[in-house]
């Protein structure tokens, strides 16, 4: 005889337990956190590195850098001078909360403010996982195009902070920025907006103005 | 590929509640899956293939039950399903326009011997 059970259960709330336990650790070290999450080549190392020059000591800052099997990004990281874990997916597209809760005990977080994890690139899988971060953050980068809202709701839809990156690229690339920020803020109403050039600066200094400010409310 | 972490995810839930429940065997297990949220049918099902061997839940058929894309219009209250262009009210035109389904993303029942 067969019975029908009912569930009603999100598929992956064993991560978001976990994820919930990591926000713990962070909070009892008084750490703050972001993750931050983008299409590969969208900047997301840069602008993790601009950051820090542009936070000029304002923050003690630690980076935890997922990939797919390289450690790159971590020794880019290390060498300037941060505080680096490099977590290795073997392949995986994104990273999931046990392995953010493998890799935090491997930075000193009592002696940091904020810890930027910077996920796998992908505009996809990583927004269904989470890590337990205070903040996602999605990087849109000029050059992918003013469509991506509309091609990857799910990311889109996941995030409370959109860095718009590469404005310096404009003039020289197709990109319609009302028809991107129209989908923006139906997929995402209201969500917090930067947009900002890496490479050339423009606009950094509003985005760390602005984590600094998150970073010191969260102290409590 | 995270459809493996999903897959997996699917079957430790559902193994949980047929425990709870002493069952025998899990014969379905019925998924409700938006369309903002993103995984394949067939990779899930491939994969299921692998990671169920050996439970009770080996054999199991999976089924999906796709909930489209809806908004509704804050205007003129359409409701409609969006395009990968554009999310407009396609009767108004208003950009005022919210999600109405398409996050679902859950374990709804199994059924079970």
């Amino acid at each position: 005889m067969t019975a029908r059970i009912p569930v009603i259960e999100n598929i992956l709330s064993a991560n978001d337990r976990m994820a919930a336990r990591n926000r713990e650790t962070l909070d009892q070290a008084d750490v703050y956190s972001i993750n931050i999450m983008a299409s590969p080549g969208a900047g997301k190392t840069s602008l993790i590195l601009k950051t820090l020059e542009s936070l000029n000591g304002r923050l003690r800052l630690g980076v935890i850098e997922g990939d797919l099997a390289t450690s790159i990004d971590a020794e880019k990281a290390a060498a300037a001078g941060l505080p680096a874990v490099q977590i290795n997916t073997g392949g995986g597209c994104h990273l999931d909360a046990a392995m953010l809760a493998d890799a935090l005990p491997a930075l000193p977080l009592n002696e940091l403010d904020l810890v930027i994890v910077e996920n796998v690139g992908n505009l996809v899988c990583p927004a269904n996982f989470q890590i337990g971060t205070h903040l996602n953050v999605l990087i849109a980068s000029i050059p992918e195009g003013d469509d991506k809202p509309y091609k990857y709701p799910g990311m889109y839809r996941g995030v409370q902070v959109l860095v718009i990156n590469k404005i310096d690229l404009l003039p020289y690339v197709p990109f319609n920025m009302n028809y991107f920020k129209r989908g923006v803020e139906i997929l995402n109403p209201g969500v917090v907006t930067f947009a900002l050039s890496s490479k050339t600066g423009e606009g950094m200094n509003e985005w760390t103005d602005w984590l600094v400010g998150r970073v010191k409310g969260n102290e409590g | 590929m995270h459809e493996l972490a999903v897959t997996q995810s699917i079957l430790d839930i559902s193994l949980r509640h047929a425990k709870e429940a002493s069952a025998k065997r899990i014969t379905d297990i019925n998924l409700v899956i938006g369309q903002f949220s993103s995984i394949v049918d067939d990779s899930v099902q491939f994969y299921w293939d692998i990671v169920a061997n050996g439970t009770i839940a080996q054999g199991a058929l999976l089924h999906f039950n796709r909930i489209p894309g809806e908004m509704t219009c804050g205007n003129c209250g359409h409701t409609f399903h969006p395009t990968d262009k554009a999310f407009e009210c396609p009767s108004c035109t208003s950009g005022f326009v919210r999600i109405s389904k398409g996050d679902e993303f859950r374990v709804d029942s199994i059924d079970v011997e």
